[in-house]
């Protein structure tokens, strides 16, 4: 099967198109239908998906399955996965199921719904796939509006305001990014990512002057912010987070699993695909910029996750400080360091999407988020306390869940590279202790007194079903993490070899320069 | 066989935590506990067995990255042994007790289960503190270190309706998490220096790094002195030593099988063992050691004399433990780690045991905990009056001094408590010395008082709760009579390969071969005056050096470490001291509390700054929460309405104020219900921006 990718990335297109096209009417049976579809077609992805894993070879650290076609404009349509990419791409397969099955509930335009997340997956993963500029800026960009729908129409309240802030912070990062890759199609010639990764191939990083100010690191400076821009509001990076907790107070629980679990990795992996490879130069002269944005993000966010009162807010803090643990090991730029980047990223994707579902869970029951209006659940619902309590220590990195070995592995990776950096971070391990369990015995211990709560039932054979998968990867993971690391390894290898040659390059031919 | 003991307990966890709405409650407590018994007795097969040759068992791969590489895998030696005898007997005797202790109890209503999920805790931590012991590289220690910080969390806040046990499940967490962060630290320095983080490699490779340096925050220092010191701080947290003490205390709100296992024998010993399992970088460390010491004999200090005025019975033992694990640090700080290793297993007999006659005293006073309201229960409680006894006898240390059989005649206390005062002697470090012999005075002068205000004189407090105190059911008191043995006898039995000759102890720890091994001709074997040895005897050093190399045996001693011989040789007068410190002890008690029981409270009125000083434990947590919980909340107070909401908020927003309306324009309308006007918007941004990329050249 030459088309392996494009078959796994557009089914889940195909079945959105099946819906908008067959689907008539919003009664029950057509929102029966339409869920049914949508479950169908991304269960049937994930299993194609599965195809890829098999065939994939973790010792290749080139890119595999690559299919190129010419496409409009003659432009290139080119797609391929590697070490780096392969299991974000797993990732999203396995997670779309469980999203639809999230929304299972959901009683409002459901058809269009489903028609949202379908395509949202085509998006994701061609994100994780496209091997040609032009191609991956679409996807990347495309993504971001059945979210805006999602947040927009079926989300809460103030669903407006948190969906223009988000667009707010995005458009700017997607302009400056949009930019740089015309100026990369300059200077390279051509809009093939490949041949950009291709270690023989620089851009330019002689130090240049702007309006005057001294550029050190010249071209790849300019083009590495432009891409920070982007990637950090992505991630989101402390400064540029507050779009984070406002867009998943608002979007209903599905959107938040996607959002959190999936559309956060974007920024990380394009870290990994473009910053770290392409402009080694600039990524080791910002490095410190970066490591220590992320230990303040660890610290800044973790205390304010400490004082909420919206589990929902309070959960999306705890997601920007774990993507700090993220932004750190990429940067870090060791092997440790970046294998414990991606696999914090995996890991962030099963228990931050459970988190979600824990508050969907009850949101679903109460329709509040507010942490006040519960406490005593565990006298109800036990199967939900363990559940909850299971996601609440794999979010604080206990050992044995996934969540330590992503922790473990930045951390112990950025001590090498600087012990300030890592001192600092490390005191998250205190902090994400204090608010994740401060929250869990207001919500879940105590006695049962509030009256509405007396009468909340446990979780339902479907919710069950929904959380098993994520406690099965979580506990896999955290006990046989070389399920990840042997598939990521050697491609993370390469690419620290190659930024390690490249920058000592630069070093050694600075000195010349001097001397 | 260690396999077995090793995953026993998780398969009795995983039993009772899932299947016991398919066996029964009942089934699934006598699952557990059967495993457990059946772990411990191979672990005493394992103990006995052990010839002192380091093995090791790959059990699974675990983590790799780069030439990072950690296994699931057992070490098994001396020490690991050591710990497996511990932590499985205590562990299967407090599930026996729990049988009684949980039988009945008021924090739940009538139909609730919760005695499956108390088993199955149980076992999980077992299974979790065994992995801690048995690992062989750090990082699977971290995960026993974590998992018995969850298991204890999980039985801390056991009585889940109670707020005070759930803040208290949570402090002892956070509390931990802050030695964790200095043990994560240690890890990261240990790899960074030694490129691995197995034992077997790290210690093969010491000699290599004694002079290396290691860049750590703001300036340079001695590699191995980081390491240790890190690791230390670990240590403190688990072992609730200064600083890090204070959840140790709160813990106490879990069922009280709960703190003679967790809090008394097996995990608060964990940094101990720490220490003593590191023994190859410690012995390089000596600014460490110091340290270690230090804190050591201060906490010793710090926590018997909180103890001397705590009136919750809990509490007592719970201080009197933080303290005895004082001592502990004491000795493996100056160097003698098989006497810290045989103070953690004689302690850990003998506080079992008062932890449990202390339950057995609740369980029989209808779950009251204050010794105000005891009195006189000698007679409710016989058998639980002999036990507590014992243990009294134990941890006050009462033997006969400066006699000498081959060993000396005591009980456990007496002879691993004698052990570190003299080594700390030994090892000239007379801070450590008087601290530990004032803290022996303190320890009998509580431990008595806790005796006669629950056992002597008239009763108090709830007349109708004292006509109904009884005795408890035999599956209580059987663990008490098997725990009493050890008390009175651990001591003795294992003197010698504890706190013997270098020979024997090096024998023993496997760092001295089978064929080398020479009984020391010098020996005594009976003498009715010691100094253990022969008093007087000058004859020091040179023969008995023993030359180790780092990773040989379970321990190891610098070459220039001779602290273990040399405390056989202190003079008479530190060896009757701390017999003296004891009796002083044992007579203030009887004068306060039998002969005038209306003293202490006309000098607590007396001393009154001075008592209440103690009685709220010096104010330390008062202080931890103006330090740190209140600002933590109000910085993060602070961070979210000014960080977040006025200045990067305010600032995109001013960013953005020209477009703002814009978008309120805009906003206007998709309010109105579509959002496809806005969609449409960026459809439009991304072609237009498509066509440029396009334009400018993308047809190649």
């Amino acid at each position: 099967m030459g088309n392996l990718l494009s078959l796994t990335t557009f089914i889940p297109l195909i079945g959105a198109l099946i819906l908008a096209l067959f689907l008539r009417g919003d009664d029950e049976p057509a929102q029966r239908n339409a869920k049914w579809v949508a479950l169908a077609t991304t269960g049937f992805t994930f299993i194609v998906s599965l195809f890829i894993l098999a065939q994939f070879n973790p010792a290749d650290t080139g890119f595999q399955m690559v299919e190129e076609r010419e496409w409009l404009l003659g432009m290139q349509y080119r797609m391929g996965v590697d070490g780096i990419s392969i299991l974000f791409v797993m990732l999203t397969t396995f997670l779309m199921p469980l999203v639809i099955g999230a929304c299972w509930d959901v009683k409002v335009r459901v058809k269009e719904y489903m028609i949202a997340f379908l395509v949202l997956e085509t998006l994701m993963l061609g994100v994780f796939m496209a091997l040609d500029l032009v191609l991956f800026y679409l996807f990347f960009e495309a993504g971001l509006i059945p979210m805006f729908l999602i947040i927009g129409i079926w989300g809460g309240a103030n669903r407006i305001y948190a969906s223009f802030k988000f667009f707010l912070y995005t458009f700017l990062g997607s302009v400056l990014m949009l930019v740089a890759m015309v100026a990369m199609f300059n200077a390279a010639g051509t809009t093939n990512i490949e041949a950009m990764l291709d270690p023989e191939f620089q851009f330019a990083s002689e130090t240049m002057f702007v309006f005057g100010w001294q550029i050190a690191g010249g071209m790849q400076t300019l083009l590495w912010l432009a891409f920070f821009a982007s990637f950090a509001v992505k991630m989101p990076m402390w400064p540029v987070h507050t779009w984070l907790p406002d867009a998943h107070v608002q979007a209903p629980t599905a959107g938040s699993v996607v959002l959190a679990a999936i559309l956060l990795k974007m920024g990380g992996y394009g870290f990994l695909r473009f910053s770290l490879p392409m402009f080694p130069v600039a990524s080791d002269l910002l490095a410190p910029l970066v490591l220590w944005m992320s230990a303040i993000a660890i610290v800044y966010t973790s205390l304010v996750a400490l004082v909420q009162n919206d589990m929902k807010k309070l959960i999306a803090y705890s997601s920007v400080a774990h993507m700090g643990y993220v932004t750190m090991g990429i940067f870090a730029a060791n092997q440790q360091g970046v294998d414990g980047a991606i696999f914090q990223m995996l890991s962030h994707g099963f228990i931050s999407g459970a988190l979600f579902l824990c508050v969907g869970v009850i949101y679903d029951r109460m329709h509040t988020r507010e942490i006040d209006a519960y406490g005593g659940l565990v006298n109800r619902m036990p199967a939900y306390a363990l559940i909850f309590l299971f996601f609440t220590m794999a979010n604080v990195g206990l050992p044995g869940t996934s969540g330590f070995i992503g922790e473990f592995l930045t951390l112990i990776g950025v001590f090498q590279v600087n012990t300030w950096v890592a001192a600092v971070a490390t005191t998250g391990v205190i902090l994400s202790a204090a608010y994740a369990l401060w929250l869990y015995r207001r919500v879940v211990m105590g006695d049962l007194i509030k009256e509405a709560l007396r009468s909340i039932t446990d979780m339902t054979r479907r919710e069950r079903a929904l959380f098993a998968p994520l406690v099965l990867m979580t506990l896999l993971l955290g006990v046989y993490p070389a399920l990840v690391t042997d598939i990521i390894g050697p491609s993370v290898t390469a690419l620290v070899g190659n930024y390690e040659t490249a920058v000592l390059a630069f070093e050694s031919a600075n000195m010349f320069a001097q001397n | 066989m260690e396999t077995t003991i090793l995953f026993a307990p998780l398969v009795g966890a995983l039993i009772a935590g899932f299947g016991w709405k398919a066996i029964g409650e009942t089934a699934a407590q006598w699952v557990t506990t059967g495993l457990l018994f059946l772990a411990a007795f191979l672990s005493w097969i394992v103990f006995l067995t052990h010839d002192g040759v380091t093995e090791s068992i790959t059990i699974l791969r675990w983590i790799e990255s780069g030439s990072l590489s950690a296994d699931w895998a057992i070490r098994m030696d001396r020490l690991t042994a050591t710990m497996l005898i511990v932590i499985t007997s205590v562990s299967a005797l407090v599930h026996l007790y729990s049988f009684g202790y949980m039988a009945h109890d008021e924090n739940f209503k009538e139909g609730e289960n919760y005695k499956a999920r108390f088993f199955a805790y149980l076992s999980f931590f077992t299974f979790a503190m065994l992995m801690l012991v048995t690992s062989d590289n750090l990082i699977q220690m971290f995960f026993g270190w974590e998992g018995v910080g969850v298991a204890s969390y999980l039985l801390i806040g056991f009585y889940y309706k109670k707020p005070s046990a759930n803040a208290a499940a949570i402090k002892a967490f956070v509390v931990n998490r802050v030695g964790d962060l200095g043990f994560a630290l240690g890890i990261f320095a240990t790899y960074l220096i030694f490129d691995s983080v197995k034992f077997a490699d790290i210690f093969a490779a010491v000699p290599d790094h004694v002079d290396d340096t290691i860049t750590f925050l703001w300036r340079d220092w001695a590699a191995l002195e980081v390491i240790a010191v890190l690791l230390f701080v670990g240590a403190m947290g688990k072992s609730a030593q200064l600083i890090l003490h204070t959840w140790l205390p709160d813990a106490m709100e879990g069922p009280t099988p709960v703190s003679a296992l967790i809090h008394a024998a097996t995990m608060v010993t964990a940094g101990v063992f720490l220490v003593c399992r590191m023994s190859p970088i410690i012995e390089f460390a000596p600014n460490a050691k110091e340290f270690i010491v230090f804190l050591g004999a201060s906490t010793a200090f710090f926590a018997a004399t909180v103890g001397l005025v705590q009136n919750d019975i809990k509490r007592v033992i719970a201080y009197s433990t933080c303290s005895q694990l004082g001592y502990m640090f004491v000795a493996a700080g100056v160097g003698v780690y098989s006497v810290a290793m045989f103070h953690l297993l004689t302690h850990a007999f003998f506080k079992a045991m008062l932890f449990l006659g202390a339950g057995s005293v609740i369980h029989g006073m209808h779950h009251e905990q204050d010794m105000r309201n005891y009195g006189g229960l000698k007679d409710k409680l016989p058998w639980t009056f002999r036990a507590m006894m014992i243990g009294t006898l134990a941890i006050t240390g009462v033997g006969i001094p400066l006699l000498y059989v081959g060993f000396p005649i005591g009980f456990a206390g007496f002879v691993s408590k004698d052990a570190i005062i003299e080594s700390a002697f030994a090892a000239s470090n007379s801070y450590a010395f008087w601290m530990l012999v004032i803290s022996a005075l303190f320890t009998s002068f509580y431990s008595w008082r806790l005796i006669f205000l629950t056992f002597y004189g008239t009763p108090r407090g709830d007349k109708h709760t004292h006509e109904h105190a009884h005795e408890s059911p035999t599956v209580m008191l059987a663990p008490l009579g098997i725990l009493a043995v050890g008390a009175i006898f651990a001591g003795m039995v294992f003197y010698k390969p504890f706190f013997g000759s270098e020979q024997s102890v090096g024998k023993f720890f496997g760092y001295v071969s089978a064929d080398e091994y020479h009984e020391e001709a010098h020996v005594p074997a009976f003498t009715l005056i010691a100094p253990a040895y022969a008093a007087g005897d000058e004859d020091k050093d040179e023969e008995h050096a023993i030359n180790q190399v780092p990773g040989e045996g379970a321990i190891f001693h610098h070459p220039d470490n001779h602290v273990l011989h040399d405390a056989h040789y202190v003079p008479k007068w530190v060896k009757l001291s701390p017999f003296v410190a004891m009796l002083l002890g044992f007579l203030t008690a009887y004068q306060m509390y039998i002969r005038r029981p209306d003293l202490p409270a006309k000098l607590a009125e007396q001393q009154a700054p001075l008592y209440n000083f103690l009685l709220n434990k010096w104010y330390v947590d008062e202080i931890y929460n103006v330090l740190f919980v209140r600002p933590a909340l109000w910085i993060g107070g602070f961070l979210w309405k000014r960080g977040d909401g006025n200045v990067i908020d305010g600032g995109i927003n001013g960013l953005a104020l020209g477009i703002i309306p814009f978008f309120t324009r805009l906003a206007g309308r998709a309010q109105s219900g579509y959002m496809f006007t806005y969609v449409f918007g960026m459809v439009i941004g991304i072609a237009v921006l498509l066509t440029w990329v396009t334009l400018g050249g993308g047809a190649k």
